[in-house]
């Protein structure tokens, strides 16, 4: 694919809410993780919560959004100067001519689980003031976004569980190469809900503590919530030569189980490839990679298979889930983020909350913060259904 | 701005639309259209133990492919999908938020692996063997044209071909209150980037045309396009099925219209 430039990005979560405080998060090795204390919840485990006080009622105009999901979108869109970059970019471009792709897997549900709670007793039906469109539906996210951000051109949220956010970068590029849009806003937003806390913990996922992933004692995931812009365009003459941008996307699917990822990690590979491809890129070329690093038992050991069939012992990997948790539909973009300011900042994270790494796991994992320059980095993104996306970034 | 494809097979499933064959002198205009229950096929091409496992949203979105795949000759192991949907799987998401709104929060793991927006794109991998991406769309009201966008501009771009399946079910109460769906809808376009023998038409699409959404001429049938998201797709299948040359506006997002030109092969 020809490269398409991180023009601006923007992120929010439960490890810091910017771009400056999540480098220094990732520097001071500070998880967002916490012992779950959300909503009426009673479970065992950790989760990274963005703070209530962050998620301020959406923008008056747009009040019937108003909702956990779009709140932080609207947290996340406020950082690091992403609203004022796409107002500018609007100017340029035109409002037509910038596409809205967001992904998430819970959008707005959680609306509706509180909704549920307040039936009508006689005919159980829904509270007046509920907002089915605007909130519960999968739309919600990219149709709030879009509005808020005054845009127009194409927009579509994909909702592949948790690798929603990292394919919504191969519909923009597609967008863009087709000719139906100059640029995109593109980006993930989940929250916490009840539903995927009581969901993942009926499949026996959740961690009872923080999540450890590649550790010989991993037990599971934390859930995370949180937001991650990023403002995608062609590269412009005057782009500086330093920027990150997208190099190639990869997308596959397992074919082989709905909860449980393919054990060789066939699925896997065969993203990591086909995103190599896109990139131009040999293996070798690779200085690190974000792993999907859910911590269960079944994701990554599928994936350090994976990764050492295609990489070889040597390449760098960390999982970062350790800091934000995982989140969901929103992991994609926020690990593409973070994948980014390891190239910017010529640093690779290494894990947190892991301690001793599992023997049997063959890939060259980081336990320790490593300085060192990464001009091109992978971004993998797995999910339920057996869907797979890696990302290719680079200097462009 | 035009992309260019040719779509290769159609396929619908409705009610009183039993299938591309059945439907087709009925969107036609040439058979009168009697609204009718629609019984949902066996989904034969999953493992009993899946399809034991599996509710009406799943079995009317890969029954609907498979039906266009069949009519192409077209093997069902490598084509790459795209699925779109407003609704997603009503039945789990009422089960599982009215369990949560109990104290007895244990709710099923099949339920909530069920209840994933990509849970049709899961089924179709483990009922087709096929490793090739698979995507799945929302767009509220406008995930159809959000299917057709996405679904033109990777036959333009990244897939020789590829498969569209529109589908929406009703809601049961009370979300059905809130978002009144009366009819279970499905309809599947195999598109190609280059002109074949089994290509039926060739099509021209452009995001912001003006006027429209074309609407369908029989009353109940127009009544369905405006029931279900996924039915927005039939003034483009009637297009299809009357063999005629002729402009489509369907709605889309952010209040813009999509022109898609046919021209039949």
């Amino acid at each position: 694919m020809h490269p398409l430039v991180f023009s601006r990005i923007a992120i929010a979560s439960s490890a810091a809410v910017g771009i400056d405080a999540t480098v220094n998060a990732l520097r001071g090795r500070r998880t967002g993780l916490a012992p779950c204390a959300f909503e009426t919840v009673r479970l065992q485990t950790c989760v990274g919560q963005v703070p209530d006080a962050h998620l301020l009622p959406v923008r008056a105009d747009l009040a019937e959004f108003d909702c956990r999901n779009n709140r932080l979108a609207q947290l996340g869109l406020a950082q690091d100067g992403f609203e004022e970059a796409v107002l500018e970019a609007r100017e340029r471009y035109g409002a037509a001519r910038i596409g809205v792709f967001l992904g998430t897997s819970t959008s707005g549900i959680h609306s509706t689980e509180l909704a549920y709670r307040r039936r009508d007793e006689g005919s159980g039906a829904l509270p007046a003031d509920f907002h089915y469109g605007a909130t519960h539906n999968t739309y919600s996210v990219a149709w709030f976004v879009q509005s808020y951000l005054g845009l127009c051109g194409p927009s579509l949220v994909v909702s592949t569980a948790c690798s929603s956010s990292a394919k919504v970068f191969g519909t923009a590029a597609r967008m863009i190469a087709a000719g139906l849009c100059d640029a995109a806003v593109v980006g993930g937003v989940d929250s916490l809900c009840l539903t995927t806390l009581y969901g993942f913990g009926s499949l026996g996922l959740l961690s009872a503590g923080y999540c450890r992933p590649f550790d010989s004692g991993r037990d599971g995931i934390s859930i995370g919530e949180g937001a991650g812009f990023i403002l995608l365009e062609k590269p412009a003459p005057k782009c500086a030569l330093d920027a990150v941008a997208l190099l190639g996307v990869g997308e596959s699917s397992d074919a082989y189980h709905m909860s449980s990822p393919h054990p060789d990690g066939l699925g896997a590979r065969l993203a990591m490839e086909s995103a190599l491809r896109d990139a131009g890129l040999a293996p070798r070329a690779i200085d690190y990679i974000n792993l999907h690093g859910t911590g269960t038992p079944a994701n990554d050991a599928m994936e350090d298979k994976a990764v050492v069939d295609l990489f070889g012992r040597e390449t760098c990997c960390s999982s970062t889930k350790g800091w934000t948790g995982h989140t969901l539909g929103a992991c994609g973009a926020i690990e593409a983020i973070i994948s980014a300011l390891a190239i910017e900042n010529d640093f690779l994270p290494g894990s947190v909350n892991t301690s001793n790494v599992d023997p049997a796991m063959r890939l060259r994992y980081l336990l320790e913060n490593e300085s060192a320059s990464a001009n091109r980095v992978m971004s993998n993104a797995f999910g339920f259904g057996g869907t797979n996306c890696s990302l290719v970034l680079g200097r462009a | 701005m035009k992309l260019k494809f040719f779509v290769d097979a159609a396929a619908v499933l409705g009610p009183g639309l039993a299938g591309w064959e059945a439907a087709r002198p009925i969107l036609a205009g040439s058979a009168r259209y009697v609204p009718a229950d629609l019984v949902l096929p066996r989904l034969e091409a999953l493992p009993a133990a899946e399809r034991r496992r599996v509710g009406p949203v799943v079995k009317l979105s890969i029954s609907v492919g498979l039906q266009a795949l069949e009519q192409a000759g077209e093997a069902c192991d490598a084509v790459p999908t795209v699925f779109t949907s407003s609704t997603g799987d009503g039945d789990v998401i009422n089960e599982i938020c009215s369990m949560l709104a109990g104290s007895d929060r244990l709710i099923s793991p099949t339920r909530f692996h069920n209840s994933v927006h990509n849970a049709p794109s899961g089924y179709w991998g483990i009922a087709t063997g096929s490793h090739s991406p698979s995507t799945s769309l929302c767009a509220f009201e406008w995930s159809f044209s959000a299917g057709l966008l996405e679904a033109a501009t990777q036959a333009s771009t990244d897939h020789e071909s590829v498969l569209l399946i529109a589908y929406d079910l009703p809601y049961p109460e009370p979300l059905r209150g809130v978002r009144p769906i009366r009819h279970p809808f499905a309809s599947a376009l195999l598109i190609a980037r280059a002109r074949s023998a089994r290509s039926v038409a060739a099509c021209e699409l452009r995001n912001g045309s003006a006027g429209g959404p074309s609407r369908m001429q029989d009353g109940n049938l127009e009544r369905l396009r405006r029931d279900n998201p996924a039915a927005r797709s039939l003034p483009l299948l009637a297009a299809l099925a009357g063999v005629r040359g002729t402009e489509v506006l369907i709605e889309g997002t952010a209040g813009n219209t999509l022109g898609v030109s046919i021209t039949p092969c």
